[in-house]
């Protein structure tokens, strides 16, 4: 009786709401925590990196023109989505990390629960960081925290899914649009993440995941005029990082990876102040 | 010269107009709509590529959109380009279903008014009983209301015993303000009717636009005693789109004006939908875009 | 082929919502620990539909016995609810929420066969509020801090809440979600007329694997609520009318057992000439009309600009008389039925006062059903001040208009009350609508709208209109002890 022979899966980057290769047509194979072949991923190129930015400006207004509530709904169904999925990436992690499932099951845990609880920010951080300005004039003064648009996501190459998500989670929920390179050393559950993303009504475009050689991808990237804000999770503190994103005085941060969550979703917002004369 | 606006709230039309969108029309008033919406038709066809015979079969179809439901009424009316009124004219011969033309350097009206006005009597003189016009809107948004004014006139007098319908175009127009004052401009010049949109605008007939103008027709009338109809063009493509369109009209003006002498649909698309639906009333299963000609 | 014309007169056909989506059981016990029991020393009663007067279900009613054993199982329940991670609990109403929104269209049936209110507002406003409320504030959970500016705090234990019968399931959710958020476990008392969605929300606690005894829902009649508030919990939330609040408020003096309150209201509705007319009679339509005026925010004193006073009448009546009032089911439907025969009495009572105190009443002609209780939207013209029917709250489809001649004058109208829940202020011009708003003593002031309602912002009233918000951060101040 002949075993059944597995069909191997193609690894895809995540762009515009489609499951695309990289457009260089290139690759690079990944390998298990001992070097043993497991698959090929996308080497992105520079032109990935233009269309995904190109795709999350064009998302950006819908995604922050709808309700805080329907965000919050979003990504709970993203939670939701990543949960039923949970077991099977944390076996990924353990065949291909040689991590302990106790250990891989609490970093998925952890990861849908940071999800939910970024959903649970995006219709409570205005109440929080905005307000109204008790001016000493006869005005309505306030202020509100708007997203700051596209925000690029430098992930970290370890933990794989939960440092990705500990980026973008935040920057979804405050109406942001993102584009990531996600973990160099472990690729393969962070595009897997794509396709969660993709089953979770997340419209196309509002989340883009690459996948490639930082080297080839970090200029670009930061250095595109369209791109808003860097959140830098790598943790190697690149001076190179901080003289692109002066070329158009992007926002960066590199948040600690236990630090505030709140934090995070300010980093990526710009407070608008509107005055208004109360008088008839 | 600055105007003064009649205030009007964009959030609260467009709640208005949404929440009349949510009646359910079932059964019994499904089948009425849909036979009042379609002889509420204009039958449009305007493009570049029109001919004698593809307005001949579009005037086959109006007079009688459905062979094999005789009970379907024709349409209002057939409206094409003036080079070819000559010929639907012919096609129309004691049907009762209307001409109408459009004139006025259609759509943009970006033309002299001398030519606008001839333009008219060449379709009114071939055989238009209804011209449809474009406001200037070069000189409304240049807050040139007399001259908007003015030009209507013009043409009105040009129509001779032809009826008047103005296109405000109100995808051009800045606020649902100007719609309003728009069309109370539109009809204190002389329009017989006023109608929203060209149909080759980004936006045609909206809810909100066509609830602003159905108020304005509204509070006209309740001044004046005067009736000035409401023609709704553009993107009205389904039987949904219709129904709604005939719930504003009942719910704003009341069920005397549910009549073809007061309300129109200017649309091309829209009929082969408003038999499809009600072929499925009457069949019981939805249906498939061949089971009608297109024209 | 003649052209045909078609008759001049076009309806609505009936369009009633299924009831096949309401699978009711024919008895509901109470709700206590997590489990289903019978009454020990309560009764049961029959609840009927206001608009046809059948029968629907028996339900349980509860009685003293009964309303000390909720309090004992929340009691038992509140040590472990207090210390399970708040994220943990915010994920419990999380779910609740998502259930809700799978069951709604069953939810907006029952309610409005209980209830009386058109199935388009339990459809569109109520169940999707409800939903909303539990989403909204499970996101708060494991977020107090922020909240709380930094403070150290703690749950107040168990809560005792007594909701009314016009938003039963939304009035539900706005007590139920702040309260378990900060960590209380809960008794809810549903009003004797509108037990069911509540019962209904019981099951979906249960299919959240909600620990038991952390809701305990115990319908019962104004005795059961007596007894609640009186009983062993640390915070009473009460909805429902001025009257009984004021009896609340006496039955705690002198004790530690926090208190909010959310009462009656004779809101204003005022009209400047300078608004979007259309619009704002739509306004006032929906801030009367809307919920048959069983609103405690409802604006049943319409404030008009005398220049504008006499065009808004004729708009308003010829709006009114286009309302359609028959079978809530009927998805075409605006106005429903009186909740129940001693509502419909009270209007009565308030408008025959009205008639004898001289104001002028305009009330539509429409054909109403011959069994259930209805009552006509009516509007009362040459209204004076001092009149009961511009004082006392009708809860009711019926508005008072006055006039006023300058914004000073409008607001001192509108102030003129015991009342202070909410406000409309309709006017195209912002700076006179801030201006107005800061003056008005009312905790809700729409502008340009009304009758709007967000989980994320704060509700509830000035004056004998009640104290404590719901809604918004504010919401959960009333469900905390700052320690």
């Amino acid at each position: 009786m002949t075993r059944r022979s597995l069909v191997a899966k193609t690894y895809k980057l995540y762009l515009g709401g489609a499951f695309v290769r990289s457009e260089s047509g290139r690759s690079d194979p990944t390998t298990d925590h001992a070097g043993a072949h497991v698959a090929n991923v996308p080497r992105s190129s520079r032109k990935d990196v233009r269309d995904a930015v190109k795709a999350a400006r064009a998302a950006q207004g819908g995604w922050a023109k709808r309700t805080a509530y329907n965000r919050g709904q979003i990504l709970y169904r993203f939670a939701e989505a990543l949960e039923s999925r949970s077991e099977e990436l944390a076996r990924a992690a353990v065949a291909q990390q040689d991590a302990a499932l106790p250990a891989a099951r609490a970093e998925l845990g952890a990861a849908v629960d940071l999800l939910v609880h970024y959903a649970g920010w995006t219709d409570k951080f205005q109440a929080v960081m905005g307000g109204i300005n008790p001016v000493a004039a006869p005005y309505l003064s306030f202020s509100t925290a708007e997203p700051t648009g596209v925000v690029a996501v430098l992930a970290p190459d370890e933990p794989d899914v939960l440092g990705l998500i500990r980026e973008v989670a935040p920057a979804l929920a405050a109406g942001n649009t993102v584009v990531a390179i996600v973990s160099r050393r472990w690729p393969l559950r962070a595009l897997d993440l794509g396709e969660v993303a993709g089953v979770s009504d997340v419209p196309g475009g509002v989340l883009n995941l690459l996948c490639g050689r930082l080297d080839e991808l970090l200029t670009p990237l930061c250095g595109h005029r369209d791109v808003n804000a860097i959140v830098d999770a790598t943790g190697e503190r690149s001076k190179v990082v901080d003289e692109l994103a002066a070329e158009t005085v992007k926002r960066v941060s590199r948040p600690a990876p236990d630090g505030d969550t709140l934090a995070r979703i300010e980093a990526l917002t710009e407070l608008k102040t509107a005055w208004h004369p109360v008088g008839s | 010269m600055s105007r003064s606006l009649i205030p009007v709230s964009r959030i609260g039309v467009e709640e208005r107009a949404a929440a009349l969108g949510r009646r359910s029309i079932k059964t019994t008033a499904k089948r009425q709509g849909i036979l009042l919406a379609t002889s509420m038709i204009d039958l449009t066809t305007l493009e570049g590529a029109d001919t004698p015979g593809k307005v001949r079969h579009l005037c086959a179809k109006a007079v009688c959109p459905d062979p094999a439901r005789p009970e379907i009424p024709s349409v209002a009316a057939v409206c094409v380009y003036p080079s070819l009124v000559a010929v639907a004219r012919e096609a129309l011969e004691g049907t009762g279903v209307k001409v109408a033309s459009v004139a006025t350097g259609f759509p943009s009206g970006q033309t002299s008014l001398a030519v606008k006005v001839e333009e008219t009597r060449d379709a009114v003189a071939a055989g238009a009983t209804e011209i449809d016009m474009v406001i200037s809107r070069e000189a409304y948004l240049a807050g040139d209301d007399a001259r908007v004014a003015h030009e209507i006139q013009a043409v009105k007098e040009a129509c001779g015993s032809a009826h008047l319908k103005v296109i405000l175009e109100t995808a051009e127009l800045p606020t649902y303000a100007h719609v309003r004052h728009a069309s109370q401009l539109a009809i204190d010049a002389g329009a017989d009717v006023i109608k929203t949109s060209t149909g080759k605008a980004s936006q045609g007939a909206t809810p909100g636009v066509v609830l602003v103008m159905l108020e304005t027709v509204r509070d006209h009338f309740e001044r004046t005693r005067q009736v000035v109809g409401v023609k709704a063009a553009g993107g009205v493509s389904t039987t949904k789109a219709a129904l709604h369109m005939l719930v504003l009209v009942k719910e704003t003006l009341g069920d005397e004006w549910l009549t073809p002498d007061r309300f129109r649909i200017g649309a091309s698309s829209l009929l082969n939908d408003l038999l499809l639906q009600y072929a499925k009333l009457d069949g019981g299963h939805y249906g498939r875009p061949e089971d009608f000609s297109k024209e | 082929m003649t052209a045909t014309r078609t008759k001049l007169h076009w309806d609505y056909a009936p369009a009633p919502e299924s009831r096949d989506a309401a699978t009711l059981k024919p008895s509901y016990d109470l709700f206590i620990g997590g489990a289903w029991s019978a009454p020990t020393d309560g009764t049961r009663i029959k609840t009927i539909n206001p608009a046809t007067e059948e029968e629907l279900a028996e339900v349980a009613f509860a009685g003293p016995g009964d309303v000390a054993r909720a309090v004992e199982a929340a009691r038992a329940a509140a040590p472990g609810w207090a210390a399970t991670a708040p994220l943990e609990r915010g994920k419990y109403l999380f779910r609740i929420a998502r259930l809700i929104q799978e069951r709604a269209r069953e939810l907006a049936v029952v309610e409005t066969l209980d209830g009386g209110k058109p199935i388009r507002e339990s459809r569109d406003v109520d169940i999707p509020l409800a939903a909303a409320h539990f989403f909204s504030y499970a996101g708060w959970a494991d977020k107090l801090d922020y909240a709380l500016a930094g403070r150290a705090h703690a749950p107040r234990g168990v809560v005792g809440q007594v909701v009314p019968w016009n938003f039963p399931l939304l009035m539900a959710a706005w007590k139920l979600a702040p309260a378990l958020a900060c960590g209380n476990t809960a008794v809810l008392k549903p009003a004797e007329t509108t037990p069911l969605t509540a019962l209904l929300l019981a099951e979906i606690v249960q299919e959240s694997g909600l620990p038991d005894g952390v809701i305990n829902i115990i319908p019962g009649d104004g005795s059961a609520g007596a007894a609640l508030v009186r009983s062993n919990v640390d915070k009473v939330a009460f909805t429902g009318s001025t009257a009984v609040g004021k009896e609340i408020q006496r039955a705690l003096a002198g004790t530690d057992v926090g208190l909010t309150l959310e009462l009656g209201g004779k809101s204003a509705n005022i009209l400047f000439e300078d608004a979007a007319l259309d619009q704002a009679v739509e306004g006032i339509i929906e801030g009367i009309f809307f919920n048959q005026g069983h609103v405690c925010c409802a604006g049943s004193r319409l404030l008009l600009q005398e220049s504008v006073a006499e065009e808004v009448v004729r708009k308003l009546w010829a709006r009114m008389e286009r309302l359609r009032v028959g079978d809530p089911l009927d998805k075409n439907t605006d106005v429903g039925a009186i909740n129940s025969a001693e509502q419909l009495a009270r209007i009565s009572e308030l408008v025959e006062a009205g008639e004898r105190e001289g104001a002028t009443r305009r009330s539509i002609t429409c054909a109403l059903p011959e069994t259930g209780y209805w009552f006509p939207p009516t509007l009362f013209l040459d209204v004076a001040p001092a009149n009961r029917i511009t004082v006392e709250e009708i809860f009711g489809p019926v508005v008072s208009v006055m006039t006023f001649r300058t914004p000073k004058e409008a607001v001192e109208r509108a102030n003129n009350s015991a009342y202070g829940l909410a406000a409309g202020v309709w006017t195209d011009n912002g700076a006179k609508a801030f201006e107005v708003a800061s003056a008005l003593r009312a905790g809700v002031v729409w502008q340009n709208t009304y009758n709007k309602f967000d989980p994320t912002a704060a509700f509830g009233g000035y004056k004998e209109s009640g104290f404590g918000r719901e809604g918004g951060p504010a919401g959960l101040l009333p469900y905390v002890r700052l320690t």
